[in-house]
């Protein structure tokens, strides 16, 4: 058993970093501002003083380039896990993404392979505007080859950083920047809370591993059903204690392969559900959970599925507190599917 | 396989990842850097082919030299009045980027980016431009809209994401918009504005307009494919366009080696595209006046597109958000071999007889003064949190022209929620 560290997100990745490029030296991690600087996150420092230039990196402001190169070195053998900077920066490097390192395996016919993965920072809370505030995981469930993760703690972090490193498909790892720093219950006027106070900023130092594919039951509960991932966890968590409602939260942690059993079983028994999350809503990961979740368990539902989410604008930046979906907008959409529609029928 | 045998003796390959020359810590001497002498530098007749010019991509064009005087063949001869308008514009961007790095760091708004030590990269070629012509620029620009005499205010009000801001709060400081200025709309994503500028720039030619279109962007973004796809479509249809590359070193954390720096010039890149091609001295004032009137006048007598290395250096951080010291010297400003763009007019114009060191503390006097009093009836209209901001409707405005039913629900949604926050707030 390795030694257990207080360790926020940022810190949870480093070690995720650190323990994948010291077990396997195919791995290796660039960027822009990765190398030297060590990320503007700071996600990547020391792994260029500890595993040398070239396993660490900096590269040309190229976002195409870089996924590029990432699949070429794939090719050859390596584990590359690129940076790139913001997810809002990724639509240049989308071409190589959908056409290329999600495509190799099947065109090939298994001959080659891009063992990869894209980590980037998503999401907004932070005052970044529409650059810097994205959230466009669904655009890559879309992408038919590429795997989706998205975690909520420094814990599942790192646990699924290893995993995805390990896989030997692409993934791209988008990584919640508003938690970097601690878990956030929606309400931004109150003071900041770090990580320290939260049970799963307590990581192993050394390796191990989240399968990909398995949700996180965070609340168990009989009333309803909310699926959420990434910051939204927290805002549901914060906002189920608050009213008193016996909602059992899902975190989802891997988009896609999705654990639709944990789901289908959740929504069975509670015959409720709500899904979260901060991206826009038209096409979102949400519709499309909420469409399994109608094919599975329709017979099982008592009121309509509830989508707390984003707005289908692009993120303001003064206004990013009317545009976030938090603890209000939850706490409406709880109260929804928790209505008594018996009488109407 | 076959070949492993045969290739067992030859020396294993290497990866060559760049170094730049200095790190924290270390002595700084910028030898490295070749500063050929003021005049030296030949000026091409407007004329002439790109395939008679390259060597200027590997040149300098400089006109100030060490002694303040204006010399060689770019000389642009402007008179006093000019230079002195010219001084007073990047005087009064540098007052403007102290304040609102400051009111940043008072906690006022989000986020700025200065230009110190590039004010006349963005001053010096809007003095050489015409009023209507159309500028896109990167975000280190806000010289362009100062030297265009834009009001202090409104931009400040951008930066302040308040109710006066002309673009509802919507965009992060310092990507300021205006069609009457000249002034393409930043986006914020790196290199976009070059083919926008290409196109804006085919437009006006296949209109038969004389308007013309420049743009800039760092050397850092020059490794985008944005401005290879510009570059190929201004030379296609020579674009009546000025393509600037301001090579102010760095990147963020990224030295210009990692946008390919180390192996030839940025204003070398327009050679392989049969581009004209210029490096210039970017802290020369009057060498930017020069070159861009001399790519303004190609540009508007349909030779085509030019691309010009404005050679600076980012004097200060990327933004509030990275701290310098943890990448490079700290030496390197000070060392910079080409000095300080606003000391080097201020003394040319000593040098004529046309200024003093007094009028210069009045002008920087005046111009912090103007900053301070412009900040102060901006902040009346609302600082970044406090209160006062657009209304909560604007979110959903200009999405599309007219607005799509689901946008229309999700309005009343968030109005609803808006008022429903009372109601959650009195049961906590």
């Amino acid at each position: 058993m390795s030694e257990i560290r207080q360790m926020n997100m940022i810190q949870a990745i480093n070690s995720a970093l650190d323990v994948s490029m010291e077990r396997d030296e195919n791995v290796c991690v660039f960027g822009e501002d990765v190398g030297f600087y060590g990320g503007v996150f700071r996600a990547t420092a020391g792994l260029q003083e500890k595993y040398g230039k070239t396993r660490s990196f900096d590269t040309p402001i190229n976002e195409c380039g870089i996924v590029g190169v990432a699949v070429g070195m794939a090719a050859y053998g390596l584990r590359p896990v690129a940076e790139i900077q913001f997810a809002d920066y990724i639509y240049p490097g989308l071409d190589q993404i959908v056409s290329e390192a999600a495509r190799l395996r099947y065109r090939s016919a298994g001959d080659f392979t891009a063992p990869l993965v894209i980590r980037t920072p998503s999401g907004g809370g932070i005052f970044g505007g529409q650059t810097h505030s994205q959230s466009p995981e669904s655009i890559f469930t879309h992408i038919c080859g590429i795997k989706t993760v998205i975690p909520s703690t420094p814990y599942d972090a790192k646990g699924l950083l290893i995993a995805a490193i390990e896989d030997p498909d692409p993934v791209v790892f988008f990584e919640p920047k508003r938690i970097y720093n601690g878990p956030f219950d929606g309400h931004y006027d109150n003071p900041v809370m770090p990580w320290t106070k939260h049970p799963a900023s307590q990581v192993p130092e050394g390796h191990y591993a989240i399968e990909l594919g398995k949700a996180n039951i965070v609340r168990e509960g009989g009333d309803l059903t909310i699926l959420a991932y990434g910051t939204m966890v927290h805002v549901v968590l914060a906002e189920v204690e608050a009213m008193g409602v016996d909602a059992e939260i899902i975190d989802l942690r891997t988009l896609l392969p999705l654990d639709i059993d944990t789901i289908e079983a959740s929504v069975k028994k509670t015959g409720r559900c709500v899904i979260v999350h901060e991206a826009t809503r038209t096409s979102g990961f949400g519709a499309e959970l909420s469409a399994l979740v109608q094919e599975r368990c329709f017979y099982h539902l008592e009121t309509p599925i509830q989508r707390v989410t984003g707005f289908d604008t692009p993120y303001p930046h003064s206004l990013e507190w009317a545009y976030f979906p938090g603890p209000v907008r939850t706490r409406l959409a709880i109260e929804k599917a928790m209505e008594d529609v018996s009488g109407d029928i | 396989m076959g070949s492993d045998k045969s290739r067992r003796n030859l020396a294993p390959l290497e990866l060559h990842v760049p170094e730049p020359r200095y790190r924290p810590g270390d002595e700084v001497d910028f030898k490295e850097i070749e500063v050929p002498a003021a005049g030296e530098t030949r000026r091409p007749d407007i004329g002439d082919g790109h395939d008679d010019m390259r060597d200027l991509a590997y040149g300098l064009v400089r006109v100030l030299d060490e002694d303040g005087n204006a010399v060689g063949p770019w000389d642009p001869k402007l008179d006093a009045e000019t230079l002195r308008k010219m001084l007073g514009a990047m005087q009064l961007v540098r007052a403007y980027d102290q304040r609102m790095f400051r009111a940043q760091r008072q906690g006022k708004t989000s986020f700025y980016m200065k230009s110190t030590g590039e004010e006349a990269v963005a001053v010096a070629a809007t003095f050489a431009l015409q009023r209507d012509d159309m500028c896109f620029p990167s975000y280190r620009q806000q010289g362009i809209l100062i030297a265009r005499d834009w009001d202090l205010v409104d931009m400040m009000n951008q930066v302040y994401s308040n109710s006066g801001d002309r673009l509802k709060g919507r965009q992060l400081p310092i990507m300021y918009s205006t069609r009457e200025g000249g002034f393409f709309t930043i986006s914020g994503n790196l290199a976009t504005q070059y083919p926008n500028a290409v196109g804006w720039a085919m437009a006006s030619a296949a209109k038969g307009d004389t308007r013309i279109a420049a743009t800039w962007t760092g050397e850092g973004s020059t490794a985008e494919g944005d401005f290879h796809s510009a570059c190929t479509f201004a030379a296609v249809y020579k674009a009546p366009v000025i393509l600037n590359v301001v090579n102010n070193q760095w990147a963020i954390s990224s030295f210009a080696g990692f946008a390919g720096g180390d192996q030839t010039t940025f204003a070398a890149r327009a050679v392989g595209y049969g581009i004209a091609g210029l490096r210039v001295d970017g802290n020369d004032a009057l060498a930017v006046y020069a070159a861009t009137q001399w790519a303004a006048e190609r540009a508007r007598t349909n030779k085509g597109p030019s691309l010009i290395e404005l050679f600076t250096y980012r004097a200060e951080g990327h933004s509030t958000s990275d701290d310098p010291s943890q990448y490079r010297s700290s030496q390197e400003a000070e060392k910079w071999p080409l000095g300080d763009p606003i000391a080097r007019l201020k003394d040319h114009l000593i040098a004529l007889g046309e200024w003093d060191e007094e009028r210069q503390e009045e002008l920087e006097k005046d111009c912090t003064e103007r900053v301070r009093a412009a900040a102060k009836q901006s902040e009346k209209l609302g600082i970044l949190g406090h209160g006062l901001h657009q209304p909560l409707e604007t979110m959903f405005e200009e999405v599309f022209e007219e607005m799509p039913w689901h946008l229309k629900e999700q309005l009343d949604e968030m109005l609803a929620e808006n008022e429903a926050a009372d109601r959650v707030c009195k049961t906590r």
